[in-house]
């Protein structure tokens, strides 16, 4: 596996999902400078709303924001961060996305953990390693990894820890224990 | 269509206007994200101002996500007009995985380091 020449670029990719409003701007903010990317929804790829247009050369398109931020480990070694928007009808950019992610970070909040669902399968089907950021927001009822861990019914090896994403130092440890638990995930593919 | 507009996305817009419409290039590559464009040689005349600010971006190698966000246009603008580029010649192109279909343990365990020293 080791087919890299030393000054080949590597880009890497990682993404960062979760429900609305539960931190993923703010992580990717704690870790990288992060830059609003722009992208689109194209309506008649979406099939609601699109008897109001009379063909495909009148395609219009919707602009959606999504987080981006980009951590330079060392020149030609770069880390890329993804936020993806939280609602469900945005998973034709996470198809995209996942293809060939390192892996994925899903913040959770527990006093909604419902919203992390969605993500949580996704990941899981996809076969994309990823690690379960429970966001600490002050005053929300601390739960146990433990209990996050049963009530998301996450297999054993996958990481969850107790995170806040404002703090760059806890921010680093979410991305750490992510890329130790893809590289466990490679080197047990072998 | 109001419906369209909420919190995650903005108002309806027409960006593929300065692709002529068109939201593939002619050779219907789809450029990663996380891609390496570079501009190769001297442009020729006859280019539009974002063709030429893309080649101006890619002096040195620029993924195509930050082309994206220096010339502040949607990805898929970006890519059909990086793709046009690429066809004539004047932009070269690394996959992100071109050094293999994976990263190697030594390669990701120098991410660690690295993130862990940041
Ligand atoms: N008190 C508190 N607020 C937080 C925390 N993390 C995020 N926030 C705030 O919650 C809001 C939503 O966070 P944001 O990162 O925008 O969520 P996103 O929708 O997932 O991108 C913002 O106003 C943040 O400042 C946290 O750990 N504690
Ligand atoms: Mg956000």
């Amino acid at each position: 596996m080791d087919s890299e020449l030393s000054d080949d670029p590597v880009a890497l990719k990682i993404l960062i999902a979760g429900g609305f409003g539960v931190g993923k701007t703010t992580l990717v903010g704690s870790i990288s400078e992060i830059k609003p990317l722009r992208t689109e929804e194209v309506l008649s790829d979406i099939g609601i709303g699109v008897d109001d247009l009379d063909g495909v050369e009148k395609k219009t398109t919707t602009t959606v924001a999504m987080d981006f931020g980009r951590i330079t480990i060392r020149e030609g070694l770069v880390v890329y961060l993804f936020g993806t928007p939280g609602q469900e009808r945005f998973w034709f950019m996470w198809d995209e996305l996942s293809h060939g992610a390192l892996g994925a970070v899903v913040i959770a909040d527990t006093r909604r953990l419902t919203d992390c669902f969605p993500s949580v399968d996704y990941f899981e089907q996809r076969g994309t390693p990823f690690v379960v950021a429970v966001n600490c927001f002050d005053g929300a009822s601390r739960h146990s990894v433990e209990d996050v861990r049963i009530a998301l019914d996450l297999d054993d090896d996958v990481p969850v820890l107790l995170c806040d994403v404002r703090r760059r130092a806890s921010a680093k440890e979410v991305m750490v224990s992510l890329v130790e638990h893809s590289l466990r995930t490679l080197t047990a593919a072998g | 269509m109001t419906m369209w507009m909420d919190d995650e996305a903005g108002p309806l817009v027409r960006p593929y206007a300065l692709t002529r419409g068109r939201t593939r290039s002619a050779s219907g590559e789809t450029l990663d994200l996380i891609a390496m464009v570079s501009a190769v040689g001297d442009p020729p005349g006859g280019l539009g101002p974002e063709q030429l600010a893309i080649l101006r971006a890619a002096r040195s190698p620029i993924s195509v996500a930050d082309v994206a966000v220096e010339l502040d246009l949607p990805v898929g603008v970006v890519r059909v007009l990086l793709s046009d580029l690429h066809d004539h010649g004047l932009i070269s192109v690394t996959a992100p995985n071109a050094a293999g279909p994976r990263p190697s343990e030594r390669l990701l365990k120098e991410v660690i380091n690295g993130l862990r020293a940041l």
